[in-house]
């Protein structure tokens, strides 16, 4: 049942290649300044700062303008995003009154950055990850105390948002799992409860291997958003001691402690200065319903990266991290070990160390799962794919094809560049397959995919 | 000390014979376990009563002069007396054979009928010993083996009494106990009981050396496999297991009681038999006095009472005197009536005011389940021996025994993990925990988890809502593939809908439920799903038209409808080479139905060749 729809035109006009880019991006709440005069108090957030006041309010007043304006044909669902000839601008409002607009350069006319959506949604995901609602900081402590956070915040956040590296793994929003046997996996899961037995005030827990997931104690849409900030933010600023090199050096030098590689992400550097600062950020979970603040503590050991959350009202002294440090840190580290030797095996077993045949990306929406063999390594600047992006981009057009139908579909086509690329839908999942066969046909192609499918996912309900 | 303290104690029903006094001699026959009750040389009647025999044998003899021993042969036939020290009498006429003789200066001997050895002391000082094993008729000489004295003897006299040696079999092996009242070493001067290994085949070896840390009199028993040591002085007793871990010199293993001492525990003499005065009140009955004999391996006598007593080992109050749970599982793990006692630990360490902690019942699970495997291993060998054709009645093939200390999936569910997840007040963390560390253990083992405890882990995650955790779990086989696991997946879509996902990659997994998948998809109006299912693998020449079409008409998709019409009439014309429906797959209400939407002409027409 493959419906074809050949001939998508990839490397089409390539005049001059601008890479997508941020321009400005505003929060305002129409409410905080009503009456003329006062418009500048609307204003919670804009980036970049140094525009001129008038520009400001003026560009604010717009965006009001189209939203009311568009609310006239549908009450209920708002415009989500303006494209114009030169650039495209998103609305999202997260909270009620509360908006949040992104404007986006567009690379070259016809081409659009179709990531930009989820981006913004991203974006408000982090915040309230990291601040809570809106909301919730008014109540803190008025309008100045919200304005200070969402500086604090985006003054960060904008520096990690590669618009030009956006692709369909962006859209997705993931999470890698790390691929395990169910014994060591059973094994981690005993080192977790162990832990949160001997560590009382910990709530909650995740574990990853390489950066990519095993466990997590949090519910899913709030471990998408940690995974996001641990994968993109937090992991690469501490990947260089790592690369310089074998992991952190052996504490041989406190007496009495067992040789282990674990130590503190966030919190304290040096656990023997005694002045050391036992601050960790802030993260908020479950926003929908319970709305509990917590303490994120991350400590890693060679690959193996734990996620220990406590209760935000318990304020972490040095003494519990040393504790901590001591009872995780050589346990954690065996257990690394264990983890790199057994994925060896697996590895060698399943014979997958050879470089795979095909190139694909491969999401599930019901558990956030995505693999792709496509990217080699995506960090927040360069996301280092094996594929031409216009490959890229018609992968994402593919994607949007689907978000429009529920059922399931199939899309094959054939690129300029003697490329086929391969959309399926299979209930929640999706799998995007991009092959280089020159003189192949589509039932070449179809077959193809269908020997991926039956190598790659036979293990899983995908029908063919 | 309350009951509960006790973990030694007599059996409540002993062999009660007429107390000895001038003119009531008492025997005891080791081999038979028998007590020979001699009043007046046998003239007034001897009475001989086993442990397990309830009906004496009464006889009487004629009063020859004082019996220095009797006692029956094996089963009862013979009876031999003897008299003076040189000669026996068998009171029935029969004759012996002399079927082989040595020739030995004996100080003394010792006879084991478990082991079915006689151990001679021989030399000057008497601590060369000289075992003979006898078996089906042959006797055979086994190497002798000097038994080290604790200092050396200043004069030149027999130095090894036979009091201070026993023979006994502990843990299918048959041991000489030596008591050594004086350590060899001379910063330790508590006394000691020294293990000789005695193989049947190959030399005595020196094994293992049980600390008693005091000094006095002493008596030894073995009970369960357990070595226990009686000390007068005290009135207490201790034990010791030789399979505990101890410390290892390099030759021989050092152990210590496994619990503090404790006396065994008290006794009151029952009031048997029609008792004159039924008022009169149970007496206590005195304990480690110096008128109790004890014979190997577990029966204590007193001859100025008249009881004969097995001693017994309670378990129930060693849990509490053994605080180390890992100890306690291995010493539990190698007594006799365990189970209950195994269970009742396993429950209590997971109560909420005993609670032990993961690691402790990581190491309590790994035990059992260590266990558990060794049987599971040996039947499985038992089976593939049988398989492979060996006869059952092969000596060399035998079904291994299953001992209680064999704690199955079964057992723990039913005793222990069922009744501890349905705790009220218990925190489900702890619950998942205890029930994923049970399954870790499992594994480890690499015993194959039931289904229904895969179900505990399921009930409880659904009880409390974590639906993710369970898609974790699931996502990493955790819960193994099963039937009823999907069912079970399926049954909680309404309440977390991606559990219909993983129901589904169960179902393609198992890859014999295909016919279950066709009827999740079609029950979903998924029919075309279902359809590309089924002639993915190769089904569809076999499947009822007129259930798929039957889904295709519910779902009120017209365009739908005439895809699987026509998928059957392409069918039907390759299968028959007609496009028609046969009137056995009861298919007219849909032709008449595809006619009145499509028209008659919109029907397939036969193709002819």
């Amino acid at each position: 049942m493959a419906a074809a729809a050949a001939g998508a035109g990839a490397g089409a006009a390539q005049e001059k290649q601008f890479p997508p880019a941020l321009l400005s991006f505003f929060i305002y709440n129409p409410r905080f300044g009503p009456r003329e005069g006062e418009e500048e108090n609307k204003i919670l957030f804009y980036h970049p700062n140094e525009v001129e006041k008038n520009e400001k309010i003026r560009n604010v007043g717009l965006c009001e303008a189209i939203v009311q304006f568009t609310r006239t044909f549908s009450p209920s669902k708002p415009a989500k995003s303006l494209h114009t000839q030169k650039n495209r601008q998103f609305f999202n409002e997260p909270e009620e009154n509360f908006w949040m607009v992104m404007v986006v350069r567009n690379p070259i006319i016809e081409k659009q950055s179709k990531d930009g959506k989820p981006i913004v949604e991203y974006q408000e995901e982090e915040l309230l990850l990291f601040n809570g609602t809106f909301l919730r900081a008014m109540e803190d402590g008025g309008v100045k105390l919200l304005k200070e956070r969402l500086e604090k915040f985006f003054h960060r956040y904008l520096q990690t948002l590669h618009l030009q590296s956006c692709d369909l793994l962006d859209i997705f929003g993931g999470i890698s799992f790390f691929p395990l046997d169910k014994m060591t996996y059973l094994k981690i899961q005993s080192f977790i409860n162990r832990m949160e037995e001997s560590l009382s005030i910990v709530k909650y827990t995740a574990f990853l291997y390489n950066d990519q997931l095993i466990w997590s104690g949090l519910e899913q849409d709030d471990m998408r958003i940690l995974y996001k900030y641990l994968t993109t933010s937090l992991f690469p600023r501490h990947i260089e001691p790592e690369l310089a090199g074998r992991d952190s050096p052996i504490r041989a030098e406190m007496p009495g402690n067992l040789q282990h590689y674990g130590r503190f992400l966030t919190g304290p550097l040096n656990l023997n200065d005694p002045e050391a600062k036992c601050r960790f950020p802030k993260i908020f979970v479950n926003t929908d319903d319970t709305y509990e603040a917590l303490h994120l503590i991350v400590y890693k050991a060679m690959s193996a990266a734990v996620c220990f959350m406590i209760d935000a009202s318990v304020q972490p002294t040095l003494d519990f991290c040393r504790r901590l440090d001591s009872i995780v840190g050589p346990q954690l580290t065996v257990l690394a070990s264990d983890i790199c030797e057994q994925f060896n095996i697996n590895k060698r077993m399943s014979g997958s160390e050879k470089e795979p045949q095909f190139k694909f990306i491969y999401f599930n929406h019901m558990n956030l799962a995505e693999k792709s063999t496509i990217h080699m390594r995506k960090t927040p600047s360069v996301s280092l794919t094996s594929v031409h992006p216009d490959l890229m981009k018609i992968l994402g057009d593919i994607n949007s094809d689907f978000t429009r139908v529920d059922e399931d579909e199939e899309v094959i086509v054939k690129a300029m560049s003697d490329y086929w690329v391969v959309g399926k839908k299979s209930d929640q999942r999706e799998l995007y397959v991009i092959l280089n066969q020159k003189n192949a046909n589509l039932i070449e192609v179809n077959e193809e995919v269908k020997k991926l499918c039956a190598t790659q996912f036979n293990n899983i309900f995908f029908l063919d | 000390m309350g009951e509960e303290d006790y973990y030694l104690e007599l059996c409540d029903r002993p062999v009660h014979f007429e107390k000895a006094n001038p003119v009531n001699c008492v025997f005891f026959d080791e081999a038979n376990k028998q007590v020979f009750a001699v009043r007046s040389g046998g003239a007034t009647g001897v009475v001989v009563k086993g442990p397990d025999d309830r009906n004496p044998i009464s006889f009487r003899m004629e009063d020859k002069g004082e019996v220095k021993c009797i006692k029956f042969s094996l089963e009862n036939k013979i009876l031999a007396v003897q008299r003076t020290s040189k000669t026996v009498v068998l009171p029935e006429k029969r004759s012996l054979k002399l079927l082989k003789s040595q020739n030995i200066n004996v100080n003394w001997y010792m006879y084991c009928p478990e082991g079915a050895v006689i151990l001679l002391s021989t030399t000057v000082l008497g601590n060369v010993l000289q075992p003979f094993y006898f078996r089906a008729g042959t006797m055979s000489k086994l190497p002798k083996f000097e038994i080290e004295l604790p200092a050396v003897p200043k004069s030149v006299k027999l130095n090894l009494s036979e009091r201070d040696i026993a023979m006994a079999t502990i843990y299918g092996q048959l041991y000489v106990l030596f008591l050594r009242h004086h350590s060899r070493t001379s910063n330790s001067t508590g006394a000691e009981v020294v293990l000789y290994h005695l193989p049947r085949e190959g030399a005595c070896k020196k094994m293992h050396i049980l600390k008693l840390n005091r000094t006095g009199k002493f008596a030894l028993n073995v009970v369960d496999n357990l070595v226990v040591v009686h000390h007068q002085d005290t009135e207490t007793s201790v034990i010791f297991d030789i399979k505990l871990r101890g410390e290892f010199d390099g030759t021989v293993t050092f152990h210590h009681p496994v619990l503090p001492a404790r006396s065994i525990q008290p006794y009151q003499i029952p009031m048997a038999g029609p008792a004159p005065v039924t008022s009169q009140s149970p007496v206590p009955c005195k304990l480690y006095s110096s008128s109790w004999i004890v014979f190997q391996p577990d029966i204590i006598i007193s001859a100025s009472q008249g009881y004969l007593w097995n001693l017994q080992v309670k378990l129930q109050p060693i849990v509490n005197l053994l605080p180390d749970k890992g100890r306690l599982m291995d010493f539990l793990l190698q007594r006799k009536e365990c189970k209950m006692v195994i269970l009742s630990v396993c429950s209590q360490m997971l109560s909420e005011s005993d609670r032990a902690t993961l690691p402790v019942i990581a190491t309590v699970f790994d035990k059992l389940n260590h266990e558990y495997k060794k049987y599971l291993d040996a039947e499985q060998s038992y089976t593939t021996a049988l398989e492979a054709g060996q006869s059952r009645s092969s000596p060399l093939l035998k079904r291994p025994a299953r001992t209680q200390a064999v704690i199955d999936q079964s057992d723990m569910y039913t005793h222990v993990l069922s009744v501890f997840t349905e705790k009220k007040d218990m925190s489900h963390k702890f619950v998942i925990a205890v029930l994923m560390e049970y399954i870790r253990s499992l594994n480890q083992f690499q015993i194959t988890v039931q289904h229904y405890l895969h179900e505990l882990v399921i009930k409880t995650l659904v009880q409390h809502n974590l639906f993710y955790m369970l898609h974790q779990f699931l996502q990493y086989h955790v819960l193994s593939d099963s039937k009823p696991l999907a069912c079970l997946l399926l049954s909680l879509e309404s309440f977390y809908p991606p559990a219909h996902q993983l129901s589904l990659d169960m179902l393609k997994r198992l890859s014999t439920a295909n016919d279950e998948i066709v009827e999740v998809l079609l029950s979903k109006h998924q029919v075309l799903a279902a359809l590309r299912f089924i002639r993915g693998i190769g089904g569809h020449d076999n499947i009822s038209a007129r259930k798929f079409l039957d889904a295709a008409k519910q779902t009120e998709d017209n365009m739908l409808f005439y895809t699987i019409f026509r998928f059957f009439e392409q069918r039907n014309q390759r299968l028959r080479g007609n496009p028609n429906f046969t009137p056995g797959e009861h298919c007219e209400e849909h032709v008449a139905f595809f006619k009145q939407v499509f028209g008659d002409q919109a029907l397939m027409r036969p193709t002819t060749f």
